[in-house]
């Protein structure tokens, strides 16, 4: 299970927020240290990320929006990513995609009405020797198959 | 003494079982009452042996593997009595598949403890960047360049030649940026390296600092790779302990920035937007980052593979690493087999080596024992090779002549049961979604090549189509601003031209009917 994340607090977030601010560069960081604390970016939080480094609302936005690491809302309480990149694809990937989708009753990229379980792409996790690979929580899975992609969205729907 | 027993802590070893084989291993010797030290560390990269676990014998290291947890007792007992087991390896140094390459720049992975510095400096670490004191700028330089060593990111541009530019530059400040954002599926040498022998990749850095005159160094990782971003800081911590990083007798200090799953931050300018703290959009070139690059100032950037070369060329001499090698592709490269193959791992070996040696032979064809059909060399953006061009050497040249690119140094196997169309369809679709969005032909191009490849499957005018499709390819390939969308004509035009038949609509349709 992934750790709980805190609720929104405008105080704590500001305090994540100068504990960052001086650093180069600092947007990605701080981002990273918020959905790090709270389990997604809080919409609140972008104008006093703006402030704070003396960029635009927009600037900041921008951001957020372009990578697709970050959060505009909690993710399920587990998050199973699957790899879906060419390595994984030549040793059976798409099908136990498919088995997950149909476990879970959604498309991948989604989460599940109960809130339990968030299915998630991912471009290679660099096991590629090791083939098909997932992550659930942080934990890393390789040499899929059926009986392992079971346990895992079993244990993804805890 | 205590027994000796090495376990990797890499994530590909981890993925398989390795910290439960551990902690199997430790179990039952504390039940035995017999008294081990478990040394967790990097991969030796025999992947399907993994989790191979190692003991210290008088005749060196003996290898275990695969391993599972339940398996843990009965190897242990055959390691104390020093009886037969079959999962019992012999001397890992004899293991053919390790026997036979040449390991410069992974000499020492899966060899040490990754978090001991003294470990590093007991295997020959730090012997480049004492060499390099003594050299000085200039000398460094020249050494770098008689090496002959090319980016092994992938672009293949002379190392030497970026970093005399930058050294010849006058800024105020410069920057040593280490480029580890492996996205290119099929490759793992970044990660296994950072994971295995995360020192050599410091030591490379900060040979390239007192080449250039730089005070500061990025390692951008990932977010993939959150076991690699453990294991650069904790080196990166004690080799600020040890001296050898900051405070004030060394000018130069290393940061880690994690990336957020952007794959277009690969590329080299959108890396530095991204350090900025901007989106990953592509820099027009020129200025090249050596000019003007991390904010502005000179910047060396290179791949995690590149530094990692840097303290043997330096220790060993340039000399001893250009013997290695062909034409103008010298030295050992890396080479990651990967996808449906039956011994898939990290093969480093001298240019030149042929690719259905290195898929046939050395990777023992594929897992599913069916005949290989394709390989894709040099990930997403990498072209697919049919067998009929297995003689092919691994060479920067050889691969550019075939409409090909060696890129990272990653084989993806496929079998027989590929759809080639399908797999001509994602390269376009990756690429729709990793877009940075700033030129056309790349951002249009690849949303339009799917839906090109859609109609084609459908029997829509096949044959207007796939000139479409080429027509697509040829604007994204000279149109693009980098290789995202200049790149991405590799899979799809290869996927063309060697395996047409799957572009039959006749078949297409048959399949679909299914």
């Amino acid at each position: 299970m992934t750790p709980a994340s805190e609720p929104w607090d405008t105080a704590r977030g500001a305090e994540i927020i100068a504990e960052h601010a001086d650093l180069e560069g600092a947007t990605l960081v701080i981002l990273h240290a918020l959905q790090e604390a709270f389990g997604y970016v809080p919409e609140p939080a972008i104008p006093m990320i703006a402030s704070a480094l003396n960029l635009s609302r927009a600037e900041v936005h921008g951001v957020f929006t372009f990578y697709h690491d970050f959060r505009r809302e909690p993710a399920g309480r587990h998050v199973l990513k699957l790899c879906r990149a060419e390595a994984c694809q030549a040793a059976g990937g798409d099908a136990l995609v498919a088995r997950a989708e149909a476990k879970l009753g959604i498309g991948i990229g989604n989460t599940t009405a109960d809130n339990l379980t968030t299915l998630e792409p991912i471009y290679c996790l660099g096991l590629c020797a090791t083939a098909p690979s997932a992550m659930l929580d942080g934990r890393l899975v390789g040499r899929l198959d059926e009986a392992r992609i079971d346990a895992l969205v079993a244990e993804a729907q805890r | 003494m205590n027994l000796r027993i090495f376990v990797p802590r890499d994530a590909g070893a981890v993925a398989v079982g390795a910290d439960e084989v551990a902690l199997a291993l430790e179990q039952a010797a504390s039940k035995r009452g017999v008294a081990i030290d478990i040394v967790r560390t990097g991969s030796r990269g025999l992947y399907w042996l993994e989790p191979m676990v190692e003991v210290a014998t008088a005749q060196g290291r003996v290898a275990f593997g695969p391993l599972t947890a339940a398996e843990a007792a009965a190897v242990l007992d055959a390691i104390v009595t020093d009886g037969p087991h079959p999962l019992r390896l012999g001397v890992t140094e004899q293991i053919p598949w390790l026997k036979r390459q040449t390991r410069l720049t992974f000499a020492r992975c899966g060899v040490v403890d990754p978090r001991s510095i003294e470990d590093y400096r007991a295997h020959q670490g730090y012997q480049g960047l004492e060499r390099a004191l003594e050299l000085g700028s200039d000398a460094i330089l020249a050494e770098v360049t008689a090496s002959g060593l090319r980016g092994r990111g992938g672009a293949g541009f002379p190392t030497g030649i970026k970093w005399k530019t930058v050294a010849q530059t006058r800024a105020d400040r410069k920057y040593i940026v280490c480029n580890a954002d492996e996205g290119d599926s099929g490759t793992f040498a970044d990660r296994m390296i950072m994971e295995g022998d995360p020192f050599v990749v410091i030591e490379g850095m900060t040979i390239a600092a007192i080449a250039v005159g730089a005070s500061k160094g990025y390692i951008y990782i990932r977010s993939e790779y959150p076991h690699a971003v453990a294991a650069m800081n904790a080196a990166i911590l004690s080799a600020r302990r040890a001296g050898f990083l900051g405070g004030s007798s060394r000018s130069f200090d290393l940061e880690v920035r994690v990336g957020a799953g952007a794959y277009v931050c690969g590329e080299e300018t959108s890396l530095l937007e991204s350090l900025e703290g901007r989106r990953g959009i592509v820099r027009a070139k020129p200025p090249l980052p050596a000019h003007k690059g991390l904010f502005g100032r000179p910047t060396v950037i290179n791949n995690v593979l590149s530094f990692a070369a840097i303290p043997f060329i330096l220790a060993g001499g340039a000399k001893a690493y250009a013997e290695f090698g062909m034409g103008r592709s010298r030295g050992t490269m890396p080479i990651q087999l990967a996808g449906n193959i039956r011994h898939g791992g990290l093969f480093e070996t001298a240019f030149g080596v042929t690719l259905g040696e290195l898929v046939d032979d050395i990777g023992g064809g594929t897992l599913t024992g069916r005949p290989v059909r394709a390989v894709q060399v040099g990930g997403p953006l990498g072209a697919y090779f049919p067998r009929a061009l297995f003689e092919t050497p691994f060479d920067y040249e050889a691969f550019a002549a075939r409409d090909g690119l060696i890129g990272h140094g990653g084989i993806a196997v496929f079998d027989d049961s590929v759809d080639m169309i399908r797999q001509a369809r994602f390269a376009m679709e990756f690429c729709a979604i990793e877009s940075c969005g700033k030129c056309t032909p790349c951002r249009i191009g690849s949303t339009r090549g799917v839906e090109t490849i859609d109609k084609i499957r459908a029997g829509d005018r096949v044959a207007e189509n796939i000139a479409v499709v080429e027509d697509l390819c040829n604007t994204m390939k000279f149109g693009s601003l980098c290789a995202l969308g200049g790149f991405t004509p590799y899979p799809v035009m290869s996927a063309l031209r060697h395996f047409r038949e799957d572009f039959d609509p006749a078949r297409t349709r048959l399949e679909a009917a299914e």
